[in-house]
């Protein structure tokens, strides 16, 4: 679980070229989008294809996004259930 | 008829020239075929929750838009108008990659997004939130020119007071390594000094972003009054010279009146004779010089001879690296720029001393 914490992280600032962030400026806690890294609709659209490329899962439901994009602990439960790749 | 004067400039390019107060005091020298950018530090000028997502056309865009905007001391404009033959090359580049590497599948938006021909005068728009005219000319290398046309209708006519005029092209890989195979890029690096004497087909290739505020009001930062601006799709070798005579005669002037002609060359040893038509022929008693082994060949190069133009006439000082014959003038009073990329769009435009 936490390579895949690491993993996601990285994914994460290369995919969104948040240039100015390090690795271990992201808790795995911290909310991904508003107060915490700030990320915008955009950016959602981009985690969705990133999880269809890079894990198998089709979220058929933006809604669903909300929850599952909370934060890196969350996303990394969702997708070790998830996955099919 | 309003006049309309050049109140600021901005621009990023191979050489250093995003300092105002600079003016070709050290000159960069390549010996390559295809010459990038020299950048300013962005995060001065954008930040970065803004700048993530833009390639670096859209940077060079807006920082010398911004660069432009605080010359004039405005802080927003009635119009944007901006000149770009290849656009956003870069995220163009990106999202057709994806397209095909993922087999149609798993497209990412943000490339597509940015890649569009305005993404830069869009950006500029919402960063001085600007809610004017905004446009954005596609026409190869008469783009900056057609901006520049749409600008000097406008100012003349009393219909804006201030508009920012730009013209910008990033270089990108995918698309270089294409003007390679088709030789539009020089197939040899070259020493950029001695580009006019290569000899060879195809050009050197730059990139870079010139922009302008035009208005009908002139200002302490002004740095020349524009004319006239005249542009061709198509021009015969054998008709250039009348129809430059008569776009002089139209503002009641004669080649003898032009101190400095601003050519276009770029030493392609296919294209370049349209120079030497006006060089040897009207305008051989004339001082003159070129920029292109100073900027690289891009669709909007000219608009680096359009800084250069201003520049000459603000300062009334012309760097040497620049000549192209050993004729000096009294003074810099009327300048003439002509520009032709691979023998089409041709454009001419006049600049007198404010």
């Amino acid at each position: 679980m936490s390579d895949l914490k690491q993993e996601l992280k990285e994914k994460i600032i290369t995919q969104l070229n948040l240039e100015d962030i390090a690795i271990d400026e992201i808790a795995d806690n911290d909310s991904l989008f508003g107060d915490g890294l700030g990320l915008d609709s955009i950016d959602a659209l981009e985690l969705i294809v990133m999880l269809d490329k890079d894990y198998g899962i089709k979220l058929t439901d933006p809604k669903e996004g909300k929850k599952i994009f909370e934060s890196i602990e969350v996303m990394a439960n969702y997708i070790t259930k998830h996955r099919t790749k | 008829m309003e006049k309309v004067f050049i109140n600021s400039i901005g621009s990023i390019s191979t050489q250093r020239t995003f300092d105002n107060n600079d003016f070709l005091e050290e000159i960069t020298t390549y010996e390559d075929n295809i010459i990038p950018a020299i950048e300013p530090n962005y995060k001065d000028f954008i930040p970065p929750a803004a700048a993530r997502r833009m390639a670096k056309g859209i940077k060079m865009g807006v920082v010398a838009a911004k660069i432009a905007m605080e010359e004039a001391k405005l802080l927003n404009v009635d119009a944007i108008i901006t000149g770009t033959g290849m656009g956003c090359v870069r995220d163009s580049e990106k999202f057709v990659t994806a397209i095909l590497d993922n087999n149609e599948q798993f497209l990412t938006p943000t490339s597509f997004i940015q890649s569009t021909h305005n993404t830069v005068a869009g950006q500029i728009a919402l960063g001085i939130g600007c809610k004017g005219y905004n446009f954005t000319y596609v026409h190869s290398s008469i783009s900056f020119e057609s901006a520049l046309i749409d600008a000097l209708m406008q100012l003349k006519l009393k219909e804006a007071k201030n508009i920012l005029v730009g013209g910008v092209d990033e270089s990108g890989e995918h698309t270089n390594a294409i003007h390679e195979l088709i030789r539009h890029i020089k197939p040899e690096k070259i020493n950029t000094n001695k580009l006019l004497q290569s000899n060879t087909e195809g050009a050197v290739f730059g990139e870079g972003a010139n922009f302008f505020v035009l208005s009908n009001n002139k200002q302490n930062s002004s740095y020349a009054q524009l004319l006239d601006v005249k542009t061709f799709n198509t021009l015969p070798k054998s008709e250039l010279t009348t129809n430059l005579v008569e776009f002089l005669n139209n503002n009641n002037l004669s080649a003898d009146d032009i101190d400095v002609l601003i050519s276009g060359n770029n030493g392609d040893v296919n294209f370049d004779n349209y120079y030497l038509e006006l060089t040897e022929g009207p305008f051989k008693n004339t001082q003159q010089v070129y920029y292109k082994h100073l900027s690289g060949e891009f669709n909007t190069a000219s608009s680096f001879g359009f800084w250069l133009g201003a520049k000459i006439l603000k300062t009334q000082y012309l760097p040497s690296e620049i000549s192209l014959n050993t004729i000096k003038s009294k003074g810099f009073g009327i300048v003439l720029l002509y520009n032709q990329y691979r023998g089409k769009n041709h454009s001419f435009t006049l600049l007198r001393q404010c």
